[in-house]
């Protein structure tokens, strides 16, 4: 399940991803059939070697519990990961996570999840971490830099990925996401151009509820990762977009930013269009930028960034990946592709593109 | 070339893939069709791509990426929205679009003509070209994203900014004409120089240019049914290098 030998001697092709997203605003849930239809729809975007979704709303019966999902390269892998989780968490239920055989999915690793509550007397290395969310992070951390042949994939509350090497209709196929009903769903069909296709290497990449889907390339992965470790947040995963879901938690969660102001600081408006703001703005912006330089995302993106209080779509700020809105009812639906939203839902309110830089930022209102 | 009698064919898309729903069209080109209805299309992409000829397309629904690239000589009509790519690299023939459209629309076109009704995306009419009677040309009847005629080396681009879904957009967005060396990009209204790519200017249009835009307008309408008497209303602008060949010393210092 680790990169392949010589992974970055490949010849590079040129294509994108697919993504798509929905919410339904009243918590209404949404089959996964859905996502899957519309994720088929854009199959051509991808080339079988990724694939994946992220689901809210899932596990309502431990929706006080972190859900952990675990891949791992073998049964000694997870029993590894297993035991750093005993020593830090209560372990309330330990199952497989469901699937089937595919044909088409070869070599999956094990995956397994589990429902975790953190532990009241913490162990001693971790016994200065006060905050119960940056205790999780630490673990999650923990597991995938140090535990061989594990990764921790997915670590929210009532949320899940599910992620892996193969179309999405494959993954879901091999998930059983037609099983599963939510309030948001993000997939992702992959296209990797600079780093391996492999199973961690799938979108969505997630930690503690946030998950996102990325169409594009982060040409600044090397300077994020950087202010990400001073940070400690330790990118495991060999691909680019692993530095958004961190970012995400740092300047939102830790940070205490809107998710306005962060994608502000993802895309941020350009120089010359902060010399023409008025003084308020200019100086919000210039901090901003100064602030915040080392997590601006360079290159090109489009991105879904869910959590438990909704879905956000952002686009780099000279739109070099398509991004389309449209709504339904109490359904805002967030493509690649308006083919793919008319598939699931041929008659719709709206539908418009957003401006490049311009965060569309969807709150679920229960 | 004498006139053909014309064949008509009515073909459903549904989920077939593009493909296999490309080679059907082919095949019936083969045979003799001459004007397709096309329905419940989505998703399908590369349709009429590389077709040549005096051919006729209707399509009901969201045809996919790279719909009329290469075409040379058939005539498109979209019912609804089209996506991204819309004549890439399109050659000679006409795409209507009764709807709004992506990214990259009209790439690197160097004849015929693509009329869309409403908004567009990004980054349309990249790379246009024009040569001797070759004279692609596009008219946005919306409003466009940033980078419209990036790089444009001939052509005519038409931006009406009026059927819009965007009240509050400007016409078009920034970096306008970047990189552009030829060509003209019309503008109904007036396009603030703050939107303009380096190197160019905006001037009010001359009687020489509105006769160009007269005709222009006048196909559009006719074509999308609307009033080309409204759309002359107001005045017209145009965007233009305002040296000769300004990027000419970029890699050669004279």
């Amino acid at each position: 399940m680790k990169a392949p030998e010589r992974y970055y001697d490949f010849q590079k092709d040129i294509s994108g991803c697919g993504i798509f997203g929905v919410i339904h605003k009243k918590k209404g849930l949404i089959n996964g059939e859905v996502p899957i239809k519309a994720m088929a729809c854009m199959h051509d975007r991808g080339n079988g070697l990724g694939g994946g979704f992220a689901a809210y709303g899932i596990y309502p019966e431990h929706a006080d519990k972190y859900a952990f999902h675990l891949m791992c390269d073998d049964q000694s892998g997870l029993d590894s990961a297993e035991e750093v989780l005993k020593r830090y968490f209560t372990i309330h239920a330990s199952e497989p996570i469901p699937t089937r055989r595919v044909l088409s999915v070869k070599n999956p690793p094990v995956v397994w999840r589990f429902f975790l509550s953190v532990k009241k007397e913490k162990p001693a290395d971790l016994r200065e971490v006060v905050d119960e969310k940056d205790y999780v992070v630490s673990v999650v951390m923990k597991i995938n830099t140090n535990v061989p042949g594990a990764f921790v994939f997915s670590s929210g509350k009532n949320m899940g990925a599910f992620k892996g090497v193969g179309f999405p209709e494959d993954m879901a196929d091999f998930y059983r996401l037609e099983e599963y009903n939510a309030y948001i769903w993000t997939g992702h069909n992959r296209f990797p151009t600079n780093t391996p296709g492999w199973w961690g290497g799938a979108h969505p990449f997630t930690l503690l509820d946030w998950s996102i889907v990325h169409n594009g390339e982060i040409s600044s992965y090397g300077i994020n990762r950087r202010f990400l470790c001073e940070h400690n947040y330790i990118c495991t995963l060999m691909t680019d977009t692993e530095v958004v879901a961190y970012l995400l938690d740092l300047l939102i969660r830790k940070h205490g930013l809107s998710k306005e102001l962060a994608a502000k600081v993802f895309a941020p408006p350009f120089w010359d269009e902060i010399a023409r703001m008025d003084e308020e703005d200019k100086a919000l912006y210039t901090t901003l930028r100064v602030v915040y330089g080392s997590a601006l995302l360079n290159g090109p993106f489009a991105i879904l960034v869910a959590d438990n209080t909704g879905l956000m779509g952002l686009n780099d700020r000279i739109k070099l990946r398509p991004l389309l809105v449209a709504e339904k009812d109490d359904m805002v639906f967030m493509s690649s592709e308006e083919s793919a939203v008319r598939l699931v839902c041929p008659k719709l309110d709206s539908v418009w593109m957003p401006k490049a830089g311009e965060p569309v930022i969807v709150n679920l209102e229960a | 070339m004498a006139t053909k009698a014309r064949k008509k064919l009515t073909l459903t898309a549904g989920e077939t893939y593009y493909r296999q729903f490309n080679e059907k069209i082919r095949e019936a080109v083969d045979q003799g069709v001459t004007d397709f209805v096309l329905n419940d299309v989505n998703s399908q992409r590369y349709i009429a791509t590389g077709l040549t000829g005096d051919l006729r397309f209707q399509i009901q629904g969201v045809p996919g990426q790279d719909m009329a690239a290469f075409m040379s000589g058939p005539t498109i009509r979209v019912l609804n929205n089209a996506q991204d790519g819309v004549g890439n690299t399109m050659d000679e023939g006409l795409v209507v679009v009764e709807g709004m459209a992506g990214d990259v629309i009209g790439y690197a076109m160097r004849g015929g003509r693509i009329y869309i009704k409403g908004d567009v995306g990004y980054r349309v009419g990249i790379h246009m070209k024009a040569y001797m009677d070759k004279l692609p040309t596009i008219v946005v009847g919306g409003k466009a994203g940033d980078f419209l005629g990036e790089y444009m080396a001939g052509g005519i681009i038409l931006l009406l900014g009026m059927f819009s879904d965007k009240p509050d957009a400007p016409v078009a967005g920034r970096s306008l004409g970047t990189g552009m060396h030829g060509g003209v990009i019309y503008v109904r209204g007036e396009v603030p120089q703050t939107q303009l790519g380096p190197h160019l200017h905006s001037q009010p249009c001359d009687a020489e240019d509105m006769k160009v835009i007269k005709g222009i307008v006048e196909d559009y309408a006719r074509e999308l049914k609307l009033d080309a008497k409204k759309i002359l209303a107001d005045s017209f602008v145009k965007v233009r290098p305002f040296s000769h060949r300004p990027y000419g010393n970029l890699y050669v210092p004279a």
